[in-house]
């Protein structure tokens, strides 16, 4: 008798053993993730300014974001920087995928060359580039030495053309990653389906632009949403590159929300603007996820 | 198939191939210009630590040292001012060790055996938590940021070690949770089965008969952690506090610093040595490194 209890108890514990291993982290996370999330919200609609205060205020915070010159500049930035870095991105990698693909001499040693920069910090490749940028003692100033005068490179000291620096950097960055995604992409691909096309007269050209690249859809999708994650919560590459100017020529939303939450003392705009940073990226990332969790069993 | 496209003469079929036609040559030619722009900062970073400040005044950026000097990348590491302090980055590399060691450590742990507890020993309410986990994986930090410091001030450990650890462990879990957990989706159920008739449990299961032919996933993770940590910037800065600042926060310190003289091979040098763990799992890890990669690229 007392034998099959405590076999009875065994299966019971095994049974309860996954949701006690669970429940910890779970707690964790909705606390840290869920909970954190709803009390920015809450403090969003609040007057709290250095310390979190529970006034609620409505909308105010979010009327005056909206009002303030320096967040006009920081999502016109944003929507400048994730175009370009988008778009240059994935026609580089692509095209560097493409390319790769024809059974190329040395791919291996091509391949790492390409994708090295994303191992490193966004702070290491914005001090590269503030460097290699600087007109005093970088580019410009090498082209001059070998005698090309007219030579002028000085978008990183130009408050209309430094986010385009930033969009060089960024894409130097991550292009060789997108470019892994889209050759993983190609790789998939059937052999039969393409030579049968070449069979039917089917130039290379058409060949790609008609088969291949509709082909290569959900490499395309994924590659668009981890760059638009990565443009998003772009912060360091711009604290290191530029920190934001000259002057704030080069504020994005994230170093908006810092600044304004912790030197400016404005945490309830520093935390609207936090929201709408989340709403942005929920808008691409909810509808994105809900379709891949809907195509797995 | 192919033999009668190279025999027939139909006009239409694609040409015989040379063995450097122009399309090849152009093609060739875009593949190294591309590895050029990519290897260039690198190679004038390198080539600028080596060098010493009146070479570096006079001369230009591409060029080879003339005269070789590694005296930039001793004070790099011993004597750079990092704010008040002038002890170099070593303090900030031994504080990026002491910050990601238990970070990665502790956050595979924990996910790994979640992330077990989810594709085997699935419940009512498994699945819920899986996308409760998916959703909570791609938050922005900044929407965290402020409610993150309350915390660690309660706590009393704003401003240290542990602060930064406590974070990184935390928002490493769900994007390894559902990393670990796909993994062992993919497994066969029949080992699992097998395993309980032959009477392992939970634990038993898992030390015995998962983990040891799970090697490439913990690599995956390993990967995915330590570079995310190491490079992180974010948390370093906001959490640490001053004297236990990583890395990447004293690198930007050296760089920005506003007093004396700019000493750019000082400043590459501890750039390059910021850049080398990283660079070193790269280098080392082949492929396996894009799928960390790929794998940590949403996380807030």
């Amino acid at each position: 008798m007392s034998t099959s209890t405590t076999a009875d108890f065994r299966t019971r514990l095994q049974d309860w053993l996954p949701k006690v291993v669970l429940a910890p982290s779970f707690a964790v996370i909705l606390l840290f993730v869920y909970g954190f999330i709803a009390f920015t919200v809450v403090l969003s609609f609040t007057g709290s300014k250095m310390l979190p205060k529970f006034d609620f205020i409505g909308f105010t915070n979010y009327a005056k974001l909206f009002a303030l010159q320096h967040w006009t500049t920081a999502v016109v930035n944003l929507a400048i920087f994730a175009t370009l870095y988008i778009a240059i991105s994935m026609a580089v990698g692509l095209m560097l995928a493409i390319f790769l693909d024809q059974k190329i001499r040395g791919e291996g040693l091509l391949r790492p060359l390409y994708l090295y920069p994303m191992a490193l910090s966004f702070i290491v490749t914005g001090t590269a580039w503030k460097w290699f940028l600087d007109p005093g003692i970088g580019l410009e100033k090498t082209m001059h030495l070998w005698g090309w005068e007219s030579f002028h490179f000085t978008w990183i000291k130009d408050s209309d053309m430094a986010i385009y620096t930033i969009v060089i950097a960024a894409v130097w960055q991550t292009s060789g990653f997108v470019m892994a995604m889209f050759l993983a992409g190609l790789r998939g691909i059937d052999n039969e389906i393409l030579k049968a096309a070449q069979i039917d007269g089917a130039s290379n050209w058409q060949l790609y632009r008609r088969i291949v690249i509709p082909m290569l859809r959900p490499a395309f999708l994924s590659a668009f949403v981890i760059l638009f994650h990565l443009a998003i919560k772009s912060y360091d590459l711009v604290v290191a590159l530029t920190g934001g100017g000259p002057g704030r020529a080069t504020e994005l939303p994230a170093t908006f929300m810092y600044s304004y939450t912790f030197t400016r003392n404005q945490m309830g705009i520093g935390a609207s603007s936090a929201v709408i940073m989340l709403m942005t990226i929920a808008a691409i990332m909810v509808p994105y996820l809900y379709s891949e969790l809907k195509e797995k069993p | 198939m192919t033999v009668q496209l190279k025999t027939a003469q139909n006009p239409r079929g694609p040409r015989p191939r040379r063995i450097l036609n122009p399309t090849r040559l152009m093609i060739y030619g875009v593949l190294i210009v591309a590895a050029l722009y990519y290897i260039m900062p690198l190679w004038v970073m390198v080539m600028t630590s080596l060098k010493g400040m009146p070479e570096i005044r006079l001369g230009n950026i591409f060029s080879p040292p003339m005269e070789v000097t590694f005296e930039a990348w001793g004070k790099a590491w011993n004597t750079a001012c990092t704010g008040l302090q002038c002890e170099g980055l070593k303090v900030g590399f031994w504080n990026s060790v002491q910050i990601t060691v238990p970070s990665v450590v502790i956050s595979i742990i924990i996910a790994s055996v979640s992330g077990y507890a989810l594709s085997f020993w699935k419940f009512k309410g498994s699945e819920t938590y899986f996308t409760i986990l998916i959703f909570g994986s791609f938050i922005p930090y900044q929407v965290m940021l402020f409610p993150l410091v309350m915390i660690c001030r309660e706590l009393g450990i704003y401003g240290t070690l542990s602060a930064v650890i406590l974070v990184h462990t935390i928002f490493g879990m769900p994007i390894l949770t559902l990393l670990f957990r796909n993994y062992f989706a993919s497994l066969p159920e029949e080992l699992f089965k097998a395993a309980r008739v032959d009477g392992a449990g939970f634990w038993g299961i898992f030390f015995k008969v998962l983990v040891p032919m799970s090697t490439p996933i913990f690599v995956v993770a390993v990967i995915l952690q330590v570079t995310g940590i190491w490079n992180d910037f974010l948390f370093g800065v906001v959490f640490a506090g001053t004297k236990n600042w990583p890395m990447t926060v004293q690198l930007n310190n050296i760089v920005n610093a506003t007093q004396g003289v700019k000493e750019y091979n000082l400043n590459m040098a501890a750039t390059i040595l910021t850049g080398l763990v990283p660079l070193t799992i790269y280098f080392i890890s082949g492929k396996l490194f894009v799928r960390g990669i790929a794998a940590g690229a949403v996380k807030g």
